[in-house]
Order: structure tokens, then C-alpha cells, then sequence
């Protein structure tokens, strides 16, 4: 992790405290390149030791669906990362059950198993979060 | 209170980074504190050293600087977007710092509230 | 909760997917393009309207200014400027960009 945290300087101590981190998955993948550094993000904060939740929604459902294959457009296919994020710790990933419907997709369409919450559900695991990122 | 402000776009092309610099002026302005701004995504071109607007134009990378300089915030801009973009210390304005995004998050914990402006 | 949209609402989703995530003491933040969502006699000010009832919806004046549309914000939307904008982050809890 060291490498990939890219030194991180701690000037201040950040030790001990823990804050929920939502970050918020709202576009597509590929046509722009919000998906895969949002996921970057998301690998470097598992370091932090943080309480972690990953939400998807709107287009940004269509992130972690299956079969995704990359070699056409020449672009690197990061959707099996997400597979990966178990490892880290990070288990917490959310998919709006409504975004999903209005996709034509269902549960057994992703990469990984989803947590498929209601639009109330999200706003409120989004209003408990200390820190909200979206990209 | 101790903001910390996350840019996701570059200069010009988007309001992104002018709405944050207005923000970041008038919370200085009322007593706040800007800990750091983190350039993310195309955000790092905020911080090109070649960047020569027209000049009846903001320059929006100098205004970043001077305000960093004269209230002491913290200008990150992520090393994997920069590279990724051409962005290196060779033309890195001063005053602006390449550095992880461990940064980005250290500033979501450390600050009172982290706020994004992006596309 | 503060929710900033900076999106025209005839253009993406932004603010349509924001105002159905608004719980309880939530309020809403118009910033950049998203002014066009304060709008009179558009097809989303309905909606506008009706989320007003439960939830403050401000808009950032010198981005309405800036646009020419000064005389046409729905009543009920509260107008402020970028000192009105720290307030407001600093007011509620946490604050999500609907980008």
C-alpha cells in the first residue's frame, strides 16, 4: 500500500479517528473516466483504516455490471477491481434498487454481490455520512 | 471551522474551480479556515505553470496561488491524475504540491467539512 | 445535510435524482448551471415547487445573475451569495455535490 498511497505525508496525526465515507457512484464508465478514478480513491482511503460505503446509482449502476470487455476501445477494463475490494476491507456497496430497474438490469447482473437498497434507503445512508464524495 | 475542498475539474472549461476559489475567499473572509484543496481528475490543470490566459481574463492558477500564499492552504494535486495528464514538477506552478491521494482523504478526516466542486 | 446541484435540470438528471434523496432537515444548494432548476414556468418546476414544501432549495444569486434570469426564480427559493453558500456548509452536517 505504501506505494500506492504515494507517500502520504502525515503531518497531522489522523490515527484513531474514524469517519464514514460514502462515495458516490453516479456515471457511466468508459465515456469518461470518473468510474476508474473514483475507484482509485477508493482503494487508497481502504489504507486509512475508515468506515467505508460505496453507492451506486443513477448510470453510475451501470459501473459494476458484468461482462464488461475493453479490448475493443483499447481502454484498461477495471470493473474486476471491484471484485478485489473485498480484500480490502471494503464490503459495504450499495445499488439503488430503482436506478437498477430503470436499466433493465437486476441483482444477478453484477460483478459482486450489491446490497439493493431503495431510494429512501440511499438518502439515508447518505445524511449518516460524516464525508460524501462523489465524482 | 476547517474546510477542506476537493476540485475535479481543470481551468476555463468548466466553473468548477472558480465557484471553489469564491467559496474558499468568502470562507476565509467570514474567520474559516481552508486546510488544503485537492486538484483531482482534470482538476490538476489548475495547477500548470504555462498556463497563459488572455489578459483581460482571471488567471485562475495565480489566483489559486496568491490565496494559498496569503492564508497558507495547503495546494495538493494528485500524482496519479497529474502524471497521467502531463502535469510534473517541471511545470508545476509554485506554490502547488504534487502528492497521493492519501492527501484527500487525510483532508476528509481532518476537516470539519469537505466540500466537491466538479462536472 | 446540504445537497449542492450544479446541473441544468433539462440537460442531466442531477437535480430530478437529488430531490428524491432529501430526508428529513435536508436542504438544497443551486449553484453553476443548476440555477436553471429555480426557474418559473419550466418543465421542472413542479417538482421544484413541490420539494419546497419540505425542504429549503436555495440558488446562488451571482450564478442566477450571471445568467440573465434574475427575474424569474420560483418564489419561495431563498437567493444567496457565496457568503450564504459557507453558511450553509457550515450549518449542516455534511454536504453531497450531485455532479
Amino acid at each position: 500500500m505504501t506505494e500506492a498511497t504515494g507517500g502520504i505525508e502525515m503531518e497531522e496525526d489522523t490515527s484513531g479517528k474514524v469517519k464514514k465515507f460514502l462515495y458516490v457512484n453516479r456515471k457511466a464508465p468508459y465515456g469518461t473516466i470518473y468510474a476508474l478514478e473514483s475507484l482509485e480513491v477508493v482503494l487508497i482511503a481502504a489504507a486509512f483504516d475508515q468506515d467505508v460505503s460505496l453507492a451506486f446509482l443513477d448510470d453510475g449502476v451501470y459501473q459494476v455490471v458484468k461482462g464488461q470487455h475493453t479490448k475493443g476501445i483499447d481502454v484498461k477494463n477495471f470493473s474486476p477491481t471491484y471484485r478485489a475490494l473485498e480484500g480490502y476491507d471494503i464490503e459495504k456497496l450499495y445499488v439503488e434498487k430503482e436506478s437498477m430497474e430503470a436499466r433493465g438490469l437486476k441483482e444477478s447482473d453484477f460483478i459482486v454481490p450489491m446490497k439493493i437498497i431503495g431510494a429512501q434507503e440511499m438518502a439515508g445512508l447518505m445524511q449518516s455520512q460524516d464525508v460524501v464524495l462523489s465524482f | 471551522m476547517k474546510f477542506g475542498i476537493l476540485i475535479n475539474e481543470g481551468p476555463y472549461t468548466h466553473q468548477a474551480s472558480d465557484t471553489a476559489y469564491l467559496f474558499a475567499k468568502a470562507a476565509i473572509e467570514k474567520g474559516h479556515k481552508i486546510h488544503r484543496v485537492f486538484f483531482y481528475h482534470d482538476g490538476v490543470y489548475n495547477s500548470s505553470r504555462l498556463t497563459e490566459p488572455p489578459q483581460d481574463d482571471r488567471h485562475i492558477i495565480n489566483r489559486w496561488q496568491k490565496l494559498a500564499k496569503d492564508h497558507h492552504i495547503d495546494l495538493v494535486v494528485c500524482v496519479a491524475a497529474a502524471l497521467r495528464r502531463g502535469i510534473k514538477d517541471e511545470n508545476l506552478q509554485e506554490g502547488f504540491r504534487i502528492s497521493g491521494l492519501g492527501q484527500l482523504i487525510e483532508s476528509g478526516i481532518q476537516s470539519d467539512r469537505l466540500v466537491t466542486f466538479g462536472d | 445535510m446540504l445537497h449542492t446541484v450544479n446541473k441544468s435540470p433539462t440537460e442531466r438528471n442531477a437535480l430530478d435524482s437529488c430531490l428524491k434523496h432529501l430526508t428529513k432537515g435536508a436542504a438544497v444548494l443551486l449553484i453553476e448551471d443548476g440555477v436553471y432548476g429555480a426557474l418559473k414556468g419550466t418543465s421542472t418546476t413542479k417538482t421544484v415547487e413541490q420539494a419546497l414544501k419540505s425542504h429549503p432549495i436555495y440558488a446562488l444569486y451571482p450564478d442566477i445573475e450571471a445568467r440573465g434570469m434574475q427575474d424569474r426564480v420560483i418564489d419561495g427559493i431563498k437567493l444567496v451569495d457565496y457568503n450564504g453558500f459557507v453558511d450553509l456548509v457550515a450549518e449542516h452536517a455534511n454536504v453531497q455535490a450531485w455532479l
